[in-house]
């Protein structure tokens, strides 16, 4: 809502407040302000001139010399408009004069002939074209309306001065989108007085009853229709006063009628319309619902398919308007209209909204019906409308109105309780004060016992219950008077052992060395075949959005791994040697019903490329993510059928018969889907499942007091054989006294016959209550060497 | 006799002098006081000697041993401190050559900054609640009072998966979670993911994050919600931070306001980041409105609470002074590794 300072001026007094304070004010108040533009603050030196004469320029076809009269002197000025005649008057802007935009003017030579300023344009006046009046040439000078003293400082003239507010107004206020509006606001936020606009006709003619009569057959879509007849029509633009404030107010000035309507729109917030008398057949108005299918030509030229839930303004045999959106091309004001039909109706916000979304076309009228318009406004406006008419000359004012208003709406008072508005801000105002407070807001208020009965105007209908009245009270009392205090109960913070799990997780793996990336939770449909997931994976029961921002963000991702290949890609493109990222978050699984939410799952996700980053990097990485956060015993088992990943090089994370996991080189496929040529390393992990196997009691174990014996050996097995194999027998075997098994070296060579390799151990014999003896260990680790020898085919290598 | 242990003891002392390292020191001490060494081999001739001259030059021969021993000892101290420094004038390194490396993950600068929160509300005694990203209709727009012909409730701003579910808008509907499942006394910040239907550009992101705030209990007010914002707006930007509470409207809290800090780049000076009005708005609040406690089963007359919520994507740009929101999820190794 843009305010213009100087018209609000007109109903409430703000002398003596600085813009700053007039901002700052309004702002604590409510109103929140997104700009306060002041207007043609850079103007300097352009004035009133008059043609006076108009030569050919000798040496330049396009050019004219003007000869223009500035009151005090005559100045010679050339230019190339060729809109301007003698006799013109013109704004002029003299030798070291300034535009609005800070354009610098001196006087000069064109083409060899001295120039002494130049003729504005609307748009050298600070105009932009899409406001400039209909009456103005967007390419050519601005041409005043009339005579006025020559030399006269042309913002004076044209009223571009002055402070343009504009308001952020919030839904619950369309009150506030209007002059009045917003000078009842600056009524209790300054302490001035308001003064509503004194309406009245000083001359009628004739009786409206003879021109037209007004039925409404839905009084539920439209609970009032006032109309007003105007003869003598003389359509032209209306004066430089009312253009600027509605350019102020960022309207187009088009001609008196429409300048009008409009005006009083922005005045008092109702919207009105008016018609071609001439072309509404029947002398007749009826406000009815549309027929299933009919059509209908909008002034705009549009013809619009109609439904049969669709409010219409018809007369005896047509439509002419579409009620509360936009008027009928059949009826509309031309140049040539003698008398007009003006309709200040009230129609209901939620059917002007439907309406004027199933047609896509939302007007400054349908959009003021659905935030809410006043219903006890209609006839004011009607009569204002036809006040500013007859002062602007614009035509004569039939006697009398009809109001159809069936059903009136009345104000409605509303018990409050001050004890409760004081519980509620921790306040201690007195039932005086805050009385004061709703009679700045034109509320009326009577006592009732301990409690007040305020009485609501009927433009405010967000006043509806006693939290409402908290709300004014604050607002106007103002938030920053209000006490700073904590609240006084005890409460004990902190997180929750699953959040701190998942601090402790992503602590290891930064410590890791892995970057933590964020990604959408919506991916595309095509990430799934990126992954090679097959046809019937479950990765594929997916949840779609009706309204995807596009085919890329249109399902939940079942998986992070598409996204992290998709970040280690995009770095990858850029040249960055070498990634390592994580992610924690929600995947998301269809259920069955689908008006049930979908399975959120928390997942963890790591992937990596680049120099010297290998299986075992990933591998120890998540092996010192299950140490870290207690679980132990975890057992990597090949995966060789994972269509994301490379089938020697994959395995599956399994803590007894938990799938937890999967992790493993991704699969040259799947790279090459990510248009990488690189090595990939990549595993995805439950953390639900994580949740529920965290350990996070950590005991003390004794440091050792007795001395350890270390063995070592040296097996040849055949080379399909996994350490696992061989580690699980070492385990196995081992009894009590075996503390560690270390794989030190694993040989393929030469030295070892094709198809096999040497895979060599070092193991840890400790007891923890004696110095073990020689023979103790022997006997163990020769029984380990023996099983394994046995069940593994192996040999010990010498 | 006397005369040769005087001139053993010259001799071995002479060569001490002029030796130079550990080695040739341990030679002087085996031909002078090893088994076969010259002093031993004087005290293995004193067999000859006459009773009374025995004793005698067994003295004088222990006085030639403890001063060659003193000699040896001296000059072995001077060598060894010698060889000491020597060693340590070959090792000296370029100090300024740049340190092995460390590889140490970075922590989002999202988390970063949300950790930093979450610590000065746990402070001030919240718990932390969570909800998922896919709510209901009602969880989000219905149970927090949104009127049924809300722009926000639009296709054109708000994702769907049917007319029941939706990708949440807020962290609200975790508010109204928790009201349902717990009595006050509540007290809870609900951090998370939230979308809205936004199309990418430098300060847009279909998916962004929010936290939310929520204090439930009796005699709660609205001079309790500008205490608790006031600390925490003081606690995440310094000491200095002022607030400023304008009126403003939200469907599930009245009163509602907006919250401005004092601008943490110029201290409310005027600056780029604050568009020159010293204020950097940060912060949506109010006390939360009785229909949104009735529908979670709470008594307003009984109870009353107050509700905050905040943009961690703009407060952590404006923090780091990053200018586009697209790189929080563009995850370049480049912009992570700087948090």
């Amino acid at each position: 809502m843009l305010v213009s300072l100087e018209w609000l001026k007109e109903y409430v007094n703000l002398d003596n407040i600085a813009v700053e304070d007039i901002r700052e004010g309004f702002i604590m108040s409510g109103s929140n302000i997104e700009t306060v533009e002041a207007i043609g603050e850079n103007i300097k030196k352009i004035v009133v001139g008059k043609i006076l004469e108009i030569e050919k320029h000798p040496d330049a076809k396009s050019l004219i010399v003007t000869q223009i009269d500035i009151g005090e002197e005559v100045i010679q000025i050339v230019t190339g408009a060729d809109n301007v005649k003698v006799g013109d008057y013109i704004p002029v802007i003299l030798n070291g004069g300034r535009l609005p935009d800070g354009t610098k003017i001196k006087k000069g030579k064109l083409r060899g002939i001295l120039s002494n300023g130049m003729m504005c344009s609307g748009q050298e006046l600070g105009i932009t074209d899409n406001l400039l009046p209909m009456n103005q040439n967007k390419e050519g000078i601005y041409i005043l309306d009339k005579e006025y003293p020559l030399g006269t400082d042309i913002q004076e003239i044209t009223g571009l001065k002055g402070h343009v507010i504009e308001f952020e107004i919030t839904p619950n206020r369309p009150d506030c989108l209007s002059m009045i509006g917003m000078a009842r606001e600056a009524q209790a936020t300054f302490n001035r007085e308001f003064k509503y606009p004194n309406v009245a006709l000083k001359e009628e003619h004739g009786d409206i009853k003879e021109y037209i009569s007004i039925d409404i057959e839905d009084t539920k879509l439209c609970d009032r229709y006032v109309g007003k007849v105007i003869t003598d029509v003389k359509i032209k633009p209306s004066p430089l006063w009312m253009q600027s404030r509605l350019m102020k107010a960022g309207v187009r000035p088009i001609n008196n009628i429409v300048d009008i309507t409009n005006y009083v729109m922005i005045e008092l917030g109702q919207p009105l319309h008016a018609f071609d008398l001439d072309y509404i057949e029947g002398n007749q108005i009826i406000v009815k619902k549309a027929k299933e299918g009919e059509m209908f030509k909008t002034l705009d030229e549009t013809e619009r398919k109609l439904d049969s839930n669709m409010l219409l303004i018809c007369d005896a045999k047509k439509a002419v308007a579409l009620a509360g959106v936009m008027g009928g091309e059949n009826s509309e004001v031309k140049d040539t209209t003698k008398t007009i039909f003006l309709e200040s109706a009230h129609f209901d916000g939620d059917h002007v909204r439907a309406t004027s979304k199933k047609l896509a076309l939302r007007t400054e009228a349908s959009s003021r019906f659905e935030k809410g318009v006043d219903p006890n406004v209609t006839l004011i406006a009607a009569n204002r409308a036809c006040q500013l008419i007859e002062e602007l000359g614009a035509g004569r004012i039939v006697k009398g109105n009809i109001d159809v208003y069936p059903n009136p709406v009345k104000e409605k008072g509303i018990e409050v309780r001050p004890t409760r508005i004081n519980k509620v801000l921790g306040t201690s105002l007195s039932t005086e004060e805050m009385k004061t407070i709703f009679e700045s807001l034109e509320f009326k208020v009577e006592n009732h016992g301990e409690n007040v009965i305020v009485t609501v105007p009927t433009f405010r209908h967000d006043m509806e219950t006693e939290v409402d009245f908290v709300e004014e009270v604050a607002r106007i009392y103002g938030f920053n008077n209000l006490d700073t205090t904590l609240p006084k109960s005890n409460s004990q913070g902190g997180k929750t052992i699953g959040q701190i799990l998942e601090d402790q997780a992503k602590f290891i793996l930064n410590a890791a060395g892995m970057n933590e990336i964020q990604t959408y939770s919506f991916v595309s449909p095509k990430s799934l075949d990126l992954l090679c997931f097959k046809e019937d994976s479950l990765m594929r029961n997916t949840i779609k959005l009706l309204n995807p921002l596009g085919e890329e963000n249109s399902i939940m991702r079942t998986t992070i791994m598409g996204n992290v290949l998709e970040v280690l890609a995009r770095n990858y493109n850029r040249n960055v040697e070498r990634a390592k990222a994580f992610e924690l978050g929600n995947t998301f699984i269809a259920q069955e019903d689908e008006k049930s939410l979908p399975l959120e799952k928390k997942a963890v996700t790591l992937g990596m490329y680049g120099k010297e980053v290998d299986f075992f990097e990933i591998k120890g990485i998540v092996e010192k993510l299950f140490e870290g956060l207690g679980i132990e015993d975890v057992a990597y088992i090949p995966e060789k059928n994972h269509p994301t990943f490379h089938p020697g090089r994959c395995a599956n994370i399994i803590y007894k018969d938990h799938l937890l996991g999967v992790f493993g080189e991704v699969h040259p496929d799947v790279a090459e889907n990510y248009g990488m040529n690189t090595r990939i390393y990549l595993g995805e992990i439950d953390f639900e499942l994580i949740l529920q196997l965290a350990k996070t009691d950590k005991f003390y174990k004794q440091l050792p007091k007795y001395p350890a014996m270390t063995r070592d050996f040296a097996l040849v097995v055949k080379d399909d054989i996994y350490v696992k194999q061989i580690e699980d027998i070492v385990k196995e075997n081992g009894g009590k006294i075996l503390e560690s098994i270390k794989l030190f070296d694993v040989y393929k060579g030469k030295q070892v016959e094709e198809g096999y390799k040497s895979v060599a151990y070092s193991l840890v014999y400790r007891s923890k209550d004696r110095t073990l003896t020689d023979e103790e260990v022997t006997k163990v680790h020769g029984k380990i060497i023996e099983e394994l020898e046995g069940k593994l085919d192996g040999t010990l290598r010498e | 006799m006397k005369e040769q242990l005087q001139q053993t003891q010259n001799q071995a002392e002479s060569a001490i002098k002029d030796a130079h390292s550990m080695q040739e020191l341990q030679e002087i001490r085996v031909k002078y006081l090893g088994k076969k060494g010259e002093l031993t081999a004087a005290l293995r001739g004193m067999k000859d000697l006459s009773n009374e001259e025995r004793p005698k030059i067994g003295k004088i021969v222990n006085e030639v041993r403890a001063n060659i021993e003193n000699a040896l000892e001296t000059a072995m101290t001077e060598v060894k401190q010698k060889e000491k420094n020597i060693r340590l004038s070959n090792e000296t390194i370029d100090v300024t050559m740049p340190g092995k490396e460390v590889e140490i993950g970075h922590k989002h600068p999202l988390t970063g900054v949300l950790d930093e929160i979450k610590n000065i509300f746990i402070g001030m005694g919240f718990k932390i609640a969570e909800g998922p990203e896919v709510e209901t209709v009602y969880n989000n727009f219905d149970a927090l009072n949104a009127p049924k012909n809300h722009p926000a409730r639009g296709m054109s701003d708000t994702f769907y998966i049917n007319d029941e579910i939706l990708l949440r808008t807020q962290t609200s509907p975790v508010q109204i979670r928790t009201m349902k499942k717990a009595k006050p006394p509540i007290k809870v910040i609900s951090p998370g993911r939230c979308f809205r239907y936004d199309t990418p550009d430098a300060t847009h992101s279909p998916m962004f994050h929010q936290i939310e705030g929520l204090v439930i209990d009796k005699n709660i007010t609205m001079s309790d919600l500008k205490g608790t914002l006031n600390l925490f707006a003081k606690q995440l930007f310094g000491e200095n931070t002022k607030t400023k509470f304008r009126p403003h409207h939200f469907p599930f809290t009245e009163p509602s306001a907006e919250i401005d800090v004092t601008c943490f780049k110029c201290q409310g000076e005027g600056c780029r980041v604050c568009k020159g009005s010293g204020w950097i708005e940060i912060l949506g609040a109010g006390m939360v409105h009785p229909n949104v406690l009735r529908e979670c089963g709470i008594d307003p007359e009984e109870y009353s609470g107050f509700a905050f919520g905040m943009g961690l994507d703009r407060i952590t740009m404006l923090k780091y002074g990053v200018e586009d929101i697209r790189l929080f999820f563009e995850n370049d190794m480049r912009f992570i590794e700087q948090f």
